[in-house]
């Protein structure tokens, strides 16, 4: 694994060396080079079980600084990132982030995937006062002064997708069955998912949770349960099931002769970067519920894409032009442009004032226009349903209207709960 | 002609759905439509919503591709000549600095020419009417899917139909059952039928209904059946009909859940055993503990991979054959691989056990590195082909999936042609007398070298093929091997080294009790539930199930 991480993180760093030397060469960033260039962190692990999602992040993350280094930088200062690889290891995670803060002094970090890395390097930002820019959709229940969630919370990602649905238009279900993988993620979602189905009406008997091991293979016995649930019809299936065992799963599912008219299947974790290594055929007519797709029929999206191929091929990652983006891949992009936008609102690179400048911060994103939340470090999102097609691509059924407010405490589970970095500090007890 | 009295039909429609001041009598049909029309690009919500309606209701293919075009917001309108026009846009261009599209008529799809996007204003789908468009879409694909040649589909759409238990489908799912040749959709028509008659029926079509659901062994038809039972309202020969038809299927599901728990253990049974039968020849047999063979598994599977993607770039038309080309070849690479491995270090180290399984292991990271270097990190996707796909229904309820079919198949095969080659073979011989004493083998002349080569290659080979099965069920990424690892050894340590009939009681015993502890304490806990079992069972019988006796040389 090792030699594989150093050869990538090399390419990393080549390919941000040979942009900051065509950047050197252009005479409108000549001034900047009188000032030294800033330092920012990119922690996501670059081998390991987390290496086949994250490495796409980092690719993105560095795209996103190449161009505003090409622009002219930020305050007139280019950004050289300092690329670390935690290797999938939460306790690496802590270190390598106390590392990009105390030696590199990065003015931020943009960085993790999976929540445990996440609070494994919690304290370190904290204790530190540092900054993290968090791309990728979680459970919430959380509120932290160091971090802004650029991903969705649950209520821009699961309750839509359930109201979904439940509607008309989505077919009407009234039976649902979440199904997930055995972690934090699934837990918290499925206990939101299941107060507010409870909260819309439908008895707990028409509820079924189910949870598998991490890399599953066998779905016999839960694909059979789930057709006598469904029997009758009327029942959906909530899917939070972790990359791996999506394709054992789907392929069960479809050759146990369920059908996605019958009994949908609405994943919360399958995006366009996981279908690219999945033989899609039992997956077409399924749905997926994220805050973006590649399928995003915009000038800007159309431009990101472009953009993020023509990177990958020049400085020649793995799969090249065929490389799609995906929901993370949007936030960990349009992330690295608020920090841009905050900086020079502040014009400071120091973390305090930054963080106040974060706030209420706009950016027209690939997706469509985006908002910083005014007091909660996370962002205000539109949430899209989209179907799964042949090639991997998703076609978008629907989608809210305007942006969706973020809630990082749950009305449903956590009613009594707010997060509030302006008038309180962080997590408060709302009054009743 | 129909359209004639469809517009007939619609009109009338339209007039009773609220358009009370125009009295005209039976105008003609394109100005009534025309009004639609109108209305549809007007302002009211209330008329655009029934003149929604008004188009679905007359469930001409052409209207239908009409709405489907309004919900995706590709309708226009335009004002030509003094009267309004909707037209359907194609496809967007730029030319010059205006944007041009290429527009076709509402009905007919007859083209128009390519116009500026500006002299168009587009007919907005709100989700108000988005919902009112989506029913009659789903209907009629549902109602076309029973005439789809694939049987599968057939049954999808007549499932539906009947859960959606809508009286007027009736006449379509009786017409459709008259010509169905399938006998499974057959099944599936007649409970759509029962099911749409048991709610929509008179008292005694109802009895009737219930008692054909009854003899059908309707899965679907029991939450109806349950209400019916239970109401109040019903008749007691309604009731009475009822209460025996959900006892009859609740009867029928307890012995369908056997059937297809016993054929799931059936099935996770052959994956192990076909995963450990190469582990059990090499391990069991030579004493070998080869941590690298969940990566020889690997390389059977990416063998098929490359396999897959040369028919489709030469032999595209051909493209199902591939999976039969795709198993001897990811024999072949797996065996060769290991033969490579053991001619160049393993046969150094026979007798050190720890040795060989650093060695292996080391061997293990150096395949895994390769494949992650030369494929790329990310999974890789194997399509299966058509005839793996998809299930047979052996029973109302249950079907068998193609793909684990043929893996039971396959593992039947490899456990007869592996008893075959041991037992009934001189090769097989000479594989036996090494194992059992390898300086007095070598002393009566057999070539001991050769022989562990050639075993070491076929179990190796075992390894490939399984892998190659296992692109059927599952993933295929670098790291392929170390979900399967685990369970290989557990199969082989179980059931007893050294012993082939132990790895398949093993594989048959682990597999079976994962699929019957499963439904009860769910995946989770079942795994934590086998591996204690097995621990226990390893702490009373620590040989395993057939502990090998007698003397052994090299042990």
């Amino acid at each position: 694994m090792s030699t594989f991480s150093r050869r990538d993180f090399l390419k990393g760093t080549l390919a941000v060396g040979a942009g900051l030397a065509a950047g050197a060469g252009a005479p409108s960033v000549l001034t900047a080079q009188t000032k030294a260039p800033v330092k920012i962190g990119v922690l996501h692990s670059l081998s390991g079980t987390m290496a086949i999602s994250e490495v796409s992040l980092r690719d993105v993350v560095l795209m996103a600084v190449e161009e505003i280094n090409a622009k002219g930088g930020v305050l007139g200062r280019t950004i050289q990132p300092v690329v670390v690889d935690p290797a999938s290891n939460w306790d690496l995670f802590a270190e390598k982030a106390k590392q990009l803060l105390l030696q590199e002094k990065v003015a931020t970090v943009f960085g993790c995937w999976t929540s445990v890395s996440r609070k494994s390097v919690l304290p370190v930002f904290e204790n530190n006062n540092g900054l993290l820019f968090y791309p990728v959709q979680y459970e919430g229940e959380e509120c932290s002064r160091n971090v802004f969630y650029t991903g969705a919370t649950p209520n821009q990602q699961l309750i839509p997708a359930a109201e979904y649905l439940m509607s008309r238009e989505g077919g009407g279900y009234k039976k649902f069955y979440l199904l997930g993988t055995d972690y934090v993620f699934p837990r918290t979602a499925n206990k939101i998912l299941r107060a507010f189905l409870r909260a819309k009406g439908v008895p707990a008997d028409s509820i079924a949770e189910e949870y598998t091991p991490f890399n599953h293979q066998d779905y016999q016995t839960i694909v059979g349960k789930i057709k006598r649930f469904a029997a009758g019809g009327n029942a959906a299936v909530l899917s939070t099931i972790n990359g791996d065992s999506n394709v054992p799963f789907y392929k069960e599912f479809a050759n146990q002769g369920l059908r996605s008219e019958n009994a949908p299947i609405m994943a919360f974790s399958v995006a366009e970067d996981e279908l690219r290594g999945m033989d899609t055929s039992a997956l077409v007519g399924h749905l997926a519920a994220w805050n973006y797709y590649q399928s995003v029929d915009a000038p800007q999206n159309k431009k990101f894409v472009q953009a993020f191929k023509a990177y990958a091929k020049k400085t020649g990652l793995p799969g090249g032009d065929k490389r799609v983006t995906d929901d993370p891949m949007e936030a960990a992009y349009f992330g690295v442009y608020i920090w841009k936008q905050a900086v020079e609102k502040a014009k400071s690179f120091d973390v305090d004032p930054v963080r106040k400048a974060v706030y209420g911060q706009e950016f027209l994103a690939p997706g469509g226009k985006i908002k910083m939340h005014e007091n909660n470090h996370h962002t205000y999102k539109p949430v899209l349903i989209g179907e799964i097609l042949k090639d991997g691509q998703f076609k978008i059924v629907t989608r809210t209207k305007g942006l969706v407010e973020p809630e990082p405490w749950s009305k449903y589970t956590s009613a009594d709960k707010g997060c509030n970095w302006v008038n309180h500090k962080g997590t408060y007890q709302k009054k009743a | 002609m129909r359209r004639l009295v469809f517009f007939a039909v619609g009109l009338l429609a339209w007039l009773a759905a609220g358009a009370a001041g125009h009295a005209a009598p039976a105008a003609p049909a394109p100005a009534a439509l025309g009004r639609v029309l109108v209305d549809l690009a007007g302002e009211d919500p209330a008329r655009r919503e029934a003149a929604v309606t008004l188009l679905g209701e007359t469930r001409d293919p052409k209207w239908l591709v009409f709405l489907a075009a309004l919900r995706e917001g590709s309708v226009y309108a335009r004002t030509r000549g003094g009267t309004l026009e909707l037209v359907v846009a194609g496809t967007k261009a730029t030319r010059g600095d205006q944007e041009v599209v290429d527009i076709r008529s509402a009905y007919e799809r007859a083209p128009l020419g390519i116009v500026p996007l500006a002299g168009l204003r587009e007919v907005p789908a709100d989700r108000r009417l988005r919902l009112v468009i989506k029913p009659f879409l789903d209907a009629d694909e549902t109602r076309a899917q029973l005439a789809d040649p694939d049987p599968a589909v057939r049954r999808g759409a007549a499932v539906k139909l009947g859960n959606q238990a809508d009286a007027g489908a009736a006449a379509v799912v009786e017409a459709a059952l008259a010509k169905e040749p399938d006998r499974w959709a057959r099944r599936a028509l007649t409970e759509a039928l029962a099911q749409i008659r048991l709610a929509h029926g008179a008292p005694e079509a109802r009895a009737a209904a219930a008692r054909t659901l009854g003899a059908v062994h309707s899965m679907n038809g029991l939450p109806a059946l349950q209400r019916l039972a239970g109401d109040a309202a019903a008749t007691p020969a309604e009731r009475e009909a009822a209460t025996l038809a959900v006892r009859q299927i609740e009867r029928w599901t307890l012995l369908a859940t056997a059937v297809e728990t016993v054929f799931q253990g059936a099935s996770l049974a052959s994956i192990l055993l076909l995963m450990a039968l190469g582990l059990a020849i090499v391990f069991g047999l030579m004493g070998v503990i080869n941590m690298a063979h969940g990566e020889l598994m690997a390389l059977g599977a990416y063998a098929t991979f490359v396999v897959q993607n040369w028919f489709r770039a030469q032999w595209p038309e051909r493209f199902d054959a591939y999976f039969l080309v795709a198993l001897p070849v990811a024999f072949v690479v797996a065996a060769a691989v290991g033969l490579v491995l053991e001619r160049g270090v393993i046969r150094f180290l026979y007798g050190r056990p720890l040795e060989t399984l650093l060695l292996t292991w080391g061997a293990s990271l150096i395949i895994q590195q390769g494949l992650r270097l030369w494929f790329g990190a990310a999974n890789v996707d194997v399509s299966s082909p058509t005839w793996l796909s998809g299930g047979v229904p052996v029973m109302a309820g249950v079907t068998f999936p193609w793909n684990r079919v043929f893996i039971i198949a396959l593992a039947t095969v490899s456990v007869a042609v592996t008893y075959w080659l041991l037992f009934r073979t001189s090769a097989g011989l000479r594989i036996r007398a090494v194992t059992q004493n390898r300086a007095m083998s070598s002393c009566l002349g057999v070539r001991a070298g050769v022989v562990d080569a050639a075993t070491f290659a076929f179990g190796a080979g075992l390894a490939g093929l399984a892998g190659a099965a296992l692109t059927q069920i599952g993933n295929v990424g670098p790291s392929l091997g170390q979900n399967y690892i685990v369970d290989s050894f557990m199969v082989v340590v179980t059931g007893g080294v050294g012993k082939l009939a132990g790895t398949i009681l093993a594989a048959a015993g682990l597999g079976g009790l994962t699929k019957g502890v499963e439904p009860a304490l769910g995946a989770v806990f079942g795994k934590v539930a086998i591996l204690v079992g097995v621990i226990l069972f390893l702490q009373r019988r620590p040989a395993g199930l057939f502990a090998t006796r007698g003397r052994h040389a090299d042990a």
